[in-house]
């Protein structure tokens, strides 16, 4: 049942039309961070309101919906989100990656491929890659105009320097379309090849950072790397324990009071998936 | 009589004829009635002179005399009201870098021209290790090899005498004359054919003054550098300036070759520069 006090999606037509400009202009200009007038939403900063309004502002009432955090459908975040668009317009919601029309997501990318027609929103806390190095946001976006990009790699060159490898392992910078140097938000690196040629549209919000970037579908994507030390999509060297997965991002998990430890994959619903096709791990039961 | 054997007349007239016979070599920085105010108050008016390849022009004056504005103007950082700076470019030959647009200017600022800032924390990343810091620029012009942008670190970090194995730390932890030296470096790494400095020894004590001195003639006499130098004080010019600028009020006083000036100063305000009755 929709809650009849509140427009569809909670958020007001105009808000709606002021970040669907924002998105369209996103689009047309892929990893270009553009400013909006961030709303506020019943939910506190950290909480995905960037992603949430994204998500309202492109929701229709036959949409089926997803949420994932940290790939799971059902952790806190993921389920009050759910719950939020549920109640505010009604729409169906569902676990299955190949089902939903409208994915809202943190920290990863689904394993399942995605398809044409399917968004999938991210929610996105820093939304500036250069900041690290570049506090100054007059100075980061007078980088971006004039695609002054060194200073990216200065922050891979202290990884090395540092680790003997580059370390980032999540938010690892890309550089789309040969222009825009982005953060893919706090995704593992082992989803960074996904963002490139994906046939689905991808947006990116940021609440209290007031900013929205988008991927539209086959867009080029690059990490960004040295000759010397070529980017790695890596991920923890073992195989799922509960469906035997060998190519999905894996969550390490601590079993009992011993320490016993398995390592499982991090979106639940392929997991679940292979599991119910008859797929089994190790660990499972 | 046709132009051109007008000019070469007026050519001949100029300049006497053994230097009329070698080819005069063209300025790398062709300065022309530069000024800049700050609102009602004069920064500096009308500058005007010539850097030629390989040379280093010293500019003094007591504080406040418009030598940092000057600097400012010629480097891109501030915006002249009026007047010329033409640099000799690699690909294109002379172009005033005050109408060229921004994107170009900034390049200039990190291939071609170098700033060596008063204070080395202006010129550093702080949160950035030694061998980043000087590796910043290789990267801004599309290093890509690890290992390549490391040995070009290690290597600038000995030509400034500073122990290879400090490479990973960050200058917080240098002292001051180590951070200069790691700024010079910085700047220095990608080749710049003229270097802008501003004070590059204020502030530090004296025998770290001196050793920094000497590294800095070692290095403008090794690499054929052009400079331009700001400082307070007249030792740095005779050991570093083949000219010199004298500054007052804004407007360039005097002129000359670096000993000519010191040993022979015309303008009252230079003498007393010169014999120290003026505290610079
Ligand atoms: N940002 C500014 N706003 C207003 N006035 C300024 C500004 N910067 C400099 N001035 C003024 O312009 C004049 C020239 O200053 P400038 O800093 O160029 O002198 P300077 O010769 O470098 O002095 P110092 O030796 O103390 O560094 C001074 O009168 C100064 O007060
Ligand atoms: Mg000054």
């Amino acid at each position: 049942m929709t809650d009849a006090a509140y427009n569809f999606a909670y958020l007001d037509e105009q808000t709606k039309r002021m970040i669907r400009r924002a998105i369209l202009k996103g689009l047309a200009i892929p990893g270009y961070q553009v400013p909006f007038a961030s709303r506020e939403m019943p939910m506190p900063y950290g909480w995905g309101t960037g992603g949430v309004q994204l998500t309202a502002a492109v929701m229709c009432p036959e949409d089926r919906f997803k949420v994932i955090d940290q790939g799971a459908d059902d952790t806190t975040n993921a389920v009050s989100i759910r719950a939020f668009f549920e109640r505010t317009a009604g729409v169906a919601a569902t676990t299955r990656t190949d089902e939903a029309t409208l994915i809202q997501t943190r920290h990863r990318i689904p394993e399942a491929p995605l398809r044409a027609g399917q968004v999938l929103v991210f929610q996105v806390p820093i939304p500036e890659p250069l900041r690290f190095l570049e506090p100054r946001e007059s100075e980061t976006r007078k980088m971006h105009a004039l695609e002054e990009y060194g200073l990216m790699h200065v922050k891979l060159y202290e990884d090395i320097s540092r680790h003997g490898h580059i370390a980032t392992s999540y938010a690892y910078p890309v550089q789309v379309e040969g222009r825009y140097v982005m953060d893919p938000s706090p995704i593992p690196k082992f989803d960074n090849p996904k963002l490139g040629d994906c046939p689905a549209i991808q947006l990116f919000g940021a609440g209290r950072e007031q900013r929205i970037y988008a991927l539209p579908p086959y867009t080029r994507v690059v990490s960004l790397d040295f000759e010397d030390h070529p980017f790695e999509a890596s991920k923890a060297d073992h195989p799922c324990g509960l469906c035997g997965a060998t190519d999905s991002y894996l969550d390490e998990v601590i079993m009992d009071d011993a320490g016993r430890r398995m390592f499982v994959c991090s979106d639940t619903d392929f997991c679940g998936q292979r599991q119910a096709a008859g797929h089994r791990g190790k660990d499972a039961a | 009589m046709t132009d051109a054997q007008n000019s070469s007349k007026n050519f001949a007239k100029i300049f006497p004829k053994n230097l009329a016979a070698q080819a005069a070599p063209a300025p790398l920085l062709s300065v022309r009635d530069l000024t800049k105010s700050y609102g009602a108050h004069l920064g500096c008016a009308d500058v005007s002179f010539d850097l030629f390849p390989g040379e280093v022009m010293g500019i003094v004056g007591e504080s406040g005399s418009g030598k940092s504005t000057l600097l400012g103007c010629m480097a891109g950082h501030l915006r002249p009201d009026a007047g010329a700076v033409i640099f000799d470019t690699r690909r294109d030959g002379p172009r005033d870098t005050v109408t060229m647009s921004e994107p170009e200017r900034r390049m200039l600022g990190r291939t071609d021209w170098a700033f060596v800032h008063q204070n080395a924390r202006d010129g550093l990343r702080v949160g950035v290790s030694a061998g980043g810091n000087v590796g910043e620029r290789l990267m801004a012009v599309g290093a890509r090899h690890y290992g390549d942008i490391r040995a070009a670190a290690t290597d600038w970090l000995g030509r400034v005498e500073i122990a290879p194995d400090r490479i990973d730390d960050r200058p917080g932890t240098f002292s001051g004359g180590m951070q200069q030296r790691l700024q010079i470096a910085r700047n220095l790494v990608t080749g710049p054919r003229l270097v802008f400095m501003d004070e590059p020894t204020g502030g530090l004590d004296v025998s770290v003054q001196a050793r920094l001195l000497d590294l800095m003639r070692g290095l403008v006499r090794d690499m054929g550098l052009s400079a331009i130098i700001v400082t307070h004080d007249l030792a740095v010019v005779r050991l570093l300036a083949d000219r010199l600028m004298v500054m007052k009020s804004g407007h360039v006083v005097e002129q000359g070759l670096t000993d000519q000036v010191l040993d022979d100063p015309q303008h009252g305000y230079t003498q007393l520069l010169v014999s120290s009755v003026l505290q610079v």
